[in-house]
């Protein structure tokens, strides 16, 4: 069995779990404090992807970031392209689980108790200080279920993935790719195997998300 | 040690207007729930911004919006004791403590501090537990003591002692009040129990629907509160319009009576307020006939409520109290007050 779409599923979500993690929560931090009508407007921005099918967003990043489009022009001359290569996949992967993180995220910050903020700073503890912690801290449980989440929305991406970067062996191949294409291509065995690799780590991460639900109930107790 | 506060700030219908000056000790804001205390203190320490005015602390300009002042809360060293302590959950006492310190390069000093604050707030026992292992009052002390160790120039408590139970608010005021002593720098009290401002303050200044007047002596307001609001603040249950009819006289149409006054009556007279353990038998002067509705017991004492004869119908009936001790039997025919506890008010 050829492991190369597992390795590229797996890189796939986890640099796009990173980059969504940091952007959600820059994101998140700065919707819960806007006033409530810019607030909503950016909100439905921001959520789209979570609601399109994802088969929709891959059309719009084709728009964008295909090679005659002229962002992907740009980007050419850099060597930077995002169509049929691994790291499009990221793209893909981020722009469909971005909502994800930024709505667990927001909850979260919401939740928090803003005399917490307003204590630290009338002690004289620079903003950041209070951000990394007092603010993440309290908020930790909610931000890394989100992560979590993320991931594996990320590893199962299927529809804006394909659109982007399409199905090479070897090269763009991930998991929910190849699992179609052996599918189409009467390769029932095949398609099983990669169906039973995908069950385990899905079930893996749910699990990882119920515990750590379960550990934020026994704090608040 | 001096603040001089003077500020406007408009929360949609909602309009502040502040003006205080400290006089050293600790200064009182009494007021009901809602009118605007805990967004006085917010305005202070730079958590909320004023519209306009001026805060100035020991000749330090922390806000003046004429001259585009406005310092972050970080830099205007005034401590916040809030309402629910404010603790950080996730760090112990310890840690809790020294997030106050961070201003303090020497490790050696730091360790020192911690120690003397630890034993002057008596948390030495506690100090590696969290937040929510607490009870009511250690959190109120470890809160304090993060606080202290920062060296505020002055301290805002906003009603210190409303998250815990009653059985523990009387001794931790006690408490409370000597650290403040020890700790000797210039405090604010937001709270709205009589009780509390009158233990914990030498000054008190009354707070009406966001508007803030100049500060009285504590004793001096509860002798005369001179205005409708410091009249119900300080706990008087019997107010009503009234009238100058005299140099020393006013007439109150809603009890159908005339009262002899101590005091001059101004021209402006609003309402008179009798304070309800002041009533007694066969007073010389304002004693009037009265009809007895209802009584409540307390502990150690009765509230009766009671009706002068001539008393119009749509008013509320009086509250009269008596230490259970010297509860007449009968009831007397005649209830009155003496000119001297009369209380003019006038605005």
């Amino acid at each position: 069995m050829e492991w190369y779409p597992l390795l590229n599923s797996l890189r796939i979500a986890a640099a796009s779990c990173v980059i969504v993690f940091f952007l959600g929560i820059f994101c998140a931090y700065y919707a819960a404090r806007l006033p409530r009508g810019v607030k909503g407007a950016l909100d439905v921005i921001l959520t789209l992807p979570m609601v399109l099918p994802p088969t929709v967003c891959g059309y719009f990043l084709l728009m964008i970031f295909g090679v005659k489009r002229p962002l992907g022009i740009f980007l050419a001359k850099f060597g930077v392209q995002f169509v049929m290569t691994w790291y499009g996949g990221v793209l893909a992967a981020s722009v469909v689980a971005f909502p994800l993180m930024y709505r667990t995220a927001r909850g979260a910050f919401e939740n928090f108790d803003e005399t917490l903020s307003q204590a630290g700073q009338t002690l004289g503890l620079s903003n950041p200080y209070i951000f990394w912690r007092v603010r993440m801290p309290a908020c930790r449980q909610g931000i890394l279920a989100g992560a979590v989440l993320t991931f594996a929305r990320a590893l199962g991406e299927y529809g804006a993935t394909s659109m982007l970067i399409g199905y090479t062996p070897g090269r763009t191949a991930t998991i929910s790719t190849t699992v179609y294409q052996l599918w189409r291509t009467n390769d029932e065995v095949g398609a099983l195997r990669w169906v039973l690799v995908n069950l385990a780590i899905s079930t893996a991460v749910l699990l990882a998300v119920n515990l750590l639900e379960d550990r934020q109930k026994a704090v608040r107790r | 040690m001096s603040l001089f506060v003077d500020i406007e700030k408009r929360l949609g219908e909602f309009c502040l207007t502040a003006h205080v000056e400290t006089q050293g000790g600790t200064l009182g804001l009494l007021g009901a729930s809602g009118c605007g205390k805990s967004l006085t203190l917010k305005c202070i320490a730079g958590i909320e911004r004023p519209d306009r005015g001026k805060i100035v602390l020991d000749g330090v300009p922390l806000f003046d919006s004429g001259k585009e002042i406005d310092l972050p809360p970080q830099k205007r060293r005034v401590g916040y004791l809030f309402q629910n302590y404010a603790l950080f959950p996730n760090m112990t006492v310890k840690q809790n403590i020294l997030c106050g310190m961070r201003r303090e390069r020497d490790r050696n000093r730091r360790e020192e501090e911690l120690k003397r604050v630890l034993r002057l707030c008596r948390l030495e026992e506690v100090e590696r537990l969290r937040p929510r292992q607490l009870s009511g009052g250690q959190q109120q002390r470890t809160a304090l003591a993060r606080i202290l160790v920062s060296q505020p120039r002055l301290l805002l408590l906003d009603e210190p002692f409303s998250a815990l139970d009653s059985h523990l608010r009387d001794k931790l005021q006690l408490e409370l009040r000597n650290l403040l002593e020890q700790f000797g720098r210039d405090t604010i009290l937001v709270t709205h129990s009589r009780d509390e401002a009158y233990h914990m303050c030498s000054y008190l200044a009354v707070m009406d629907q966001g508007r803030l007047s100049g500060e009285k002596e504590t004793k001096a307001l509860f002798a005369d509160p001179g205005s409708v609001c410091a009249c119900l603040l300080t706990g008087c249950k019997n107010i009503a319009p009234a009238r100058k009819t005299g140099a020393y006289e006013v007439e109150v149409p809603d009890w159908g009576i005339k009262l002899q006054t101590a005091q001059a009556v101004g021209e402006h007279i609003r309402a008179v307020g009798i304070r309800a353990h002041q009533f007694h038998a066969g007073t010389e002067q304002n004693c009037f006939p009265v009809e007895y509705r209802g009584e409540m017991e307390e502990p150690f004492e009765w509230i009766v409520e009671f009706r002068y004869r001539g008393q119009s119908s749509a008013a509320s009936p009086l509250w009269w109290r008596i230490p259970k001790d010297r509860r007449p039997v009968p009831f007397p025919a005649e209830l009155g007050a003496a000119p001297e506890d009369i209380l003019l008010l006038y605005a």
